[in-house]
């Protein structure tokens, strides 16, 4: 505790100043949050003291006032900001102490500061100043937390559990609401509560409200106790979709207690039904509608990127905004719209604006989070709104408690039957111990109309009383519970290749077995919808460049690179400088990663990050840093002795045109449009790419001089010859890397991009540009590289097997065994040569791989 | 239930079959039917030709590869008792069944199933995925993306980078052990099961 006290002195002076401010609001109501982001009363306020203080000064002053004083112009604004900063302090203050987030969850604790807070505001005032109100909470706080939830939404997870989580936030819904409303009608007939007067009607509107599990209460604090991944989806994709069942349940008996009793009858009852449907598949399909909407202005947004990540905040909020307006279920709305637009957003955006939709979305819905949680905690201190009665609180908390229970257990045996994972007992339990309630519930029971409902304050204490219990006493044994009943944890979530692989590998499997079982099993669905997706909604909400490169497995193998480069700068920074590619045998970076073809694409990030740090570009020359930092980084570790000083000069071209000049030019500009991004960043970035790539490519084959005449002798297949009489014909240096062994239509595979690049030669597909003879315009700097140093031309030209027994190069040698993916760079071409021609002819029936000559394998572990 | 009944007598020795696949004599009666609408020549046995008839499965990138695998080696027929034998291994893990110790181990456990999964990618049953095997299955799995534009480069890191994973003991092929390690965080029970045949 004692880190807390530092800091709370900070916020002991933000609270007084927020009370100091409060004799200006002394005129609104207390039930006007102007903590909060402006509500509609809060602004007609600020408007009218902004006009009459100002003009109270005017027609008065004497003499020119140099400085003013004019604290009611800035009111509102100034309180939310502070009520921002002082709610985000407190969580600040909360994680500054490992000790008690640790034990505490995060929301209980935020709730208690929130007393806390109230309490001083209460001392200072004698009233609420500040409560949190059902229109600030629904417009201004919960839309970015439930778009938050949609976007970053699991979604395979949450579609293949989507009949489970659908049950459960219906039919448990429902349960909860009937049962609790029915047993609280019960025990109050049966004089359990004293004299109220609610009617069976209220009772079952009261359990409406308090029926559904709150989001928010659910991702916080589920977020902290890490339970395995279906357990997860299945209690937070509950509290998302059951909203629109409290939604609908809500209007419903909202509506049935204003018609009184008597007035319904049948038809009433199935217009309630109906209206289910309809606010429930309404509201997900606003959402549908603008997730199209958005996935389609995100593919034409390249020009201004700088914005494009707002159009999701924009959209998202419209969302909301319509189902609202249509009366329809506003948080399925925005669930939905979060939940369809991501893959396309995604690969729509420019990689730099999907981190900031990433940053920002997180930094909104944290930051609100927080701020329900306090004023939660704020509204309770609040006298007027507290009405007492035992019996009451207790059994709503108790029955809430139990049919939970219930309804979880019954609706899971059930499930149990069909799934083909049942849910196991001790998850059964922290489903229903997970029911949290939270804000919306608050929210909800705000609203209620007083007139027509006399006991609201005793149904908002009660709720209030439901949300503390839940939230602070349930989220605090949460995480005991959770390691006392051994709950699978989420295993950690370590990016692997092999899995996806046969992740993908096994859906296909399964689906095989289905059709040979002659039976429609889910597979066969998710088949049916990819198969749909890939033909019909990728290409309408798509980019092409982004279709081409949609692949999952190609974002986990992205990923990995990234991170491989990543580890390698910070590995070279540590050490002073990349050098010890070169020179250290047993650097500490993992070779094995290290020198995987990976680099065809991260390079780019290599390139610039090393650039950057390792040798200050700026202040070097450029034919500096040719000599030193290009090699460096360069994949061709093994050749640097082999330069020469022409190809220098191609590099040192290049480099002047496309990189160093660019950035340059750009460092030191301030532009609200461009942020520091170089224009042609991307296309340098392209071309990039393609030099890497092309770079690997006769990295390769250069290394040791054993491959490529392999390749040439063993499999004299027509691209083979094609790549051959390249060689020969030109002859050149800068030959090899030209050649690039696969088929043109391989090569699109970023054309999409390259098409925008400024260069002309970068707009094509390499292969062309080299054979062309564009070599110096060419931005592609590997000729350097890449050259075929003259003591391995031999074991080109003769195109014999002597080849396998040619020694590799010293340094090589030496490397070899610490470098065993090094190895692999030579297996590839090898086989994937010979395969090639059978992949493309035989999609249906590959043959069977052949097996590995082991003449070849010594050769390559030589 | 009468054709259920009489339909199981048909099937010789339907006991022991289920004893050991554990399916239900439902399942039973209708994986027989399902056999024998495959032949269609009432053979009485399935060729692979009559798997060829599906027509999702020709659709299926790995579609022959799977057939291959009901397929023991060298043989070209396969009776009902190995069909209903290698489906058993898509059969849902039921945990709480009491396992007897002397039983063998049943088809559908967790090693059995990645033995099959491993046998697909090991096309010429050396006991290791070599790494021109692994090309071609993600080859094949990655191709089936419709309008996927692949450049066998980036095939071939892919396979590099996943042999690099399991690869222990640096042999350039991932062995059964290698891939059972290299798959022990992925739950193979819930991703090698069919529901319909709980």
């Amino acid at each position: 505790m004692v880190p807390r006290w530092p800091a709370f002195l900070p916020l002991l002076f933000l609270v007084s100043l927020l009370c100091f401010g409060r004799p200006c609001l002394a005129s609104s109501s207390s039930d006007t949050s102007h903590g909060e982001t402006a509500t509609s009363s809060g602004h007609g306020e600020s408007g009218g003291h902004g006009e009459s203080g100002g003009h109270g000064e005017s027609l008065n002053i004497t003499t020119l006032p140099i400085v003013s004083w004019k604290w009611s112009h800035v009111t509102v604004p100034y309180f939310v900001a502070l009520w921002i900063l002082v709610c985000w302090l407190c969580k600040l203050v909360f994680e500054l102490n490992h000790h008690l987030t640790s034990v505490f969850p995060e929301s209980g604790l935020l709730i208690l500061i929130g007393f806390v807070l109230g309490g001083i505001i209460w001392g200072a005032d004698k009233a609420q100043t500040f409560t949190l109100t059902p229109t600030n909470f629904f417009f201004y706080l919960l839309p970015q937390i439930i778009l938050d939830a949609g976007y970053f939404m699991p979604n395979r997870l949450f579609f293949r559990n989507l009949g489970t989580i659908l049950i459960y936030a219906i039919i448990g819904t429902c349960w909860n609401a009937a049962a609790v409303g029915l047993s609280l009608w019960g025990c109050y007939e049966g004089g359990a509560m004293g004299d109220l007067d609610i009617g069976l009607l209220q009772f079952l509107l009261f359990g409406s409200l308090l029926a559904a599990v709150d989001p928010v209460a659910v991702i916080a604090v589920f977020e902290e106790v890490h339970v395995n991944e279906v357990l997860f989806i299945l209690v937070f994709g509950e509290s998302l979709l059951n909203d629109g069942v409290t939604v609908v349940l809500y209007n419903v008996f909202d509506a049935f207690v204003s018609l009184g009793g008597e007035k319904i009858d049948a038809a009433e009852i199935v217009k309630g039904i109906i209206s289910f449907f309809v606010v429930a598949f309404g509201g997900s399909l606003v959402g549908v509608v603008f997730a199209i909407l958005l996935s389609l202005l995100t593919r034409c947004t390249k020009n201004i990127q700088i914005i494009e990540a707002g159009f999701i905040f924009v959209l998202g909020y419209l969302s909301y905004l319509t189902a609202e307006m249509l009366s329809l279920s506003a948080i399925l709305s925005i669930t939905f719209c979060g939940v369809c637009c991501q893959k396309y957003v995604n690969a729509n955006m420019d990689e730099k604006s999907v981190i900031t939709v990433r940053y920002a979305m997180k930094v909104l819905a944290n930051g609100s989070e927080t701020m329900i949680f306090v004023f939660l905690g704020i509204t309770a201190i609040d006298k007027t709104i507290w009405v007492w009665n035992t019996g009451f609180i207790l059994l709503s908390l108790l029955f809430i408690f139990i049919y939970r229970f219930i309804g979880v257990f019954f609706l899971t045996w059930i499930l149990n039957k069909y799934r083909l994972v049942p849910i196991s007992i001790i998850d059964q339990v922290v489903m229903s111990y997970g029911g949290l309630r939270g804000a919306v519930a608050y929210g909800l029971a705000a609203m209620l109309d007083e007139s027509k409902i006399k006991e609201k304050n005793l149904m908002i204490s009660t709720t209030l009383i439901v949300v503390y219990f839940t939230v602070i006493l349930q989220g605090i044994t949460m995480k005991p519970l959770v390691q006392w009943l051994k709950v699978k944890r989420v295993s950690s979530s370590e990016l692997k290749l092999i899995e996806k692989v046969n992740n993908r590998a096994f859906d296909h499997v399964l689906a095989a077995i289905e059709d040979i079982c002659g039976r429609i099993g889910d597979n066969w669905w998710t088949r049916g919808w990819k198969k749909f997706e890939e033909h019909w909604i990728s290409w309408l909400l798509m980019k092409p460049s982004a279709r081409k490169s949609q692949d999952y497995i190609f974002g986990i193998f992205h990923k990995l690179n990234l991170e491989d480069a990543a580890n390698y700068v910070t590995e070279g920074e540590r050490r002073g400088s990349l050098a010890f590619l070169r020179t250290d045998d047993k650097a500490g970076v993992d070779f094995k990663k290290k020198f995987g073809s990976e680099f065809a694409e991260v390079m780019p990030d290599i390139m610039a990050d090393t650039s950057e740090a390792g040798f200050g570009i700026e202040n070097v020359p450029v034919t500096s840093i040719i000599h030193d930092s290009v090699p460096s980084v360069s994949l061709n570790i093994y050749e640097e002795d082999m330069r020469n000083t022409a190809q220098d000069i191609n590099a040192h071209h290049l480099l002047q045109q496309h990189l160093y000049r660019s950035r340059k030019n750009h460092r030191h500009r301030y532009s609200r449009s461009h942020f520091g991004i170089n224009e042609s960043e991307n296309e340098v970035q392209e071309i990039f790419q393609r030099t890497m790539r092309s770079r690997l490519e006769s990295f390769k084959s250069a290394k040791m001089g054993v491959t490529p005449a392999k390749k040439i002798t063993k499999h004299p297949k027509k691209v083979r010859e094609q790549r051959e009489h390249k060689h020969m014909s030109n002859g050149t240096a800068v030959d090899k890397s030209k050649t690039h062994p696969y088929g043109d239509e391989d090569f699109e595979f970023s054309e999409g991009d390259s098409a925008s690049g400024v260069s002309g030669g970068s707009s094509f597909p390499m292969r062309v540009t080299y054979s062309a003879g564009a070599g110096i315009e060419n931005p592609a700097f590997m000729p350097e590289m890449d050259t075929p140093p003259p003591m391995r031309n031999p074991p080109w030209a003769p195109g014999s097997d002597v080849d396998a027994t040619v020694a590799p190069s010293q340094r090589a040698q030496r490397q070899l065994p610490w470098t065993p993916s090094n190895l692999r760079r030579l297996a590839p071409l090898r086989i994937s040569d010979r395969s090639t021609d059978s992949f493309v002819m035989a999609d249906v029936i590959p043959p069977p791989p052949e097996p590995e000559d082991p003449a070849q394998g010594d050769g390559t572990h030589m | 239930m009468g054709s259920t009944a009489s339909t199981l007598s048909k099937i010789p020795d339907v006991e022991t079959l289920m004893q050991e696949t554990g399916f239900t004599p439902a399942h039973m009666v209708r994986l027989y039917d399902r056999f024998k609408a495959l032949d269609k020549e009432r053979k009485g046995h399935l060729c692979p030709q009559d798997f060829g008839a599906i027509k999702e499965l020709a659709e299926n990138p790995i579609g022959d590869r799977i057939v291959g695998a009901f397929f023991s080696q060298g043989q070209e027929t396969l009776d009902f008792h190995s069909f209903v034998r290698i489906l058993a291994h898509f059969r849902p893990v039921d945990k709480d069944r009491p396992r007897d110790p002397n039983v063998p181990e049943p088809i559908n456990s967790r090693s059995n199933k990645l033995k099959f999964a491993f046998q697909l990618y090991d096309q010429d049953k050396d006991g290791k995925i070599s790494r021109a095997e692994l090309l071609q299955i993600i080859w094949q799995v990655l191709r089936a993306m419709l309008e996927m534009q692949v450049t066998e480069e980036q095939l071939e890191s892919i396979a590099d980078r996943t042999i690099q994973e399991a690869d222990l003991d640096r042999d350039e092929a991932i062995s059964f052990d290698e891939f059972r390690k290299s798959l022990e965080k992925v739950n193979i029970d819930h991703k090698m099961s069919i529901r319909f045949l709980r």
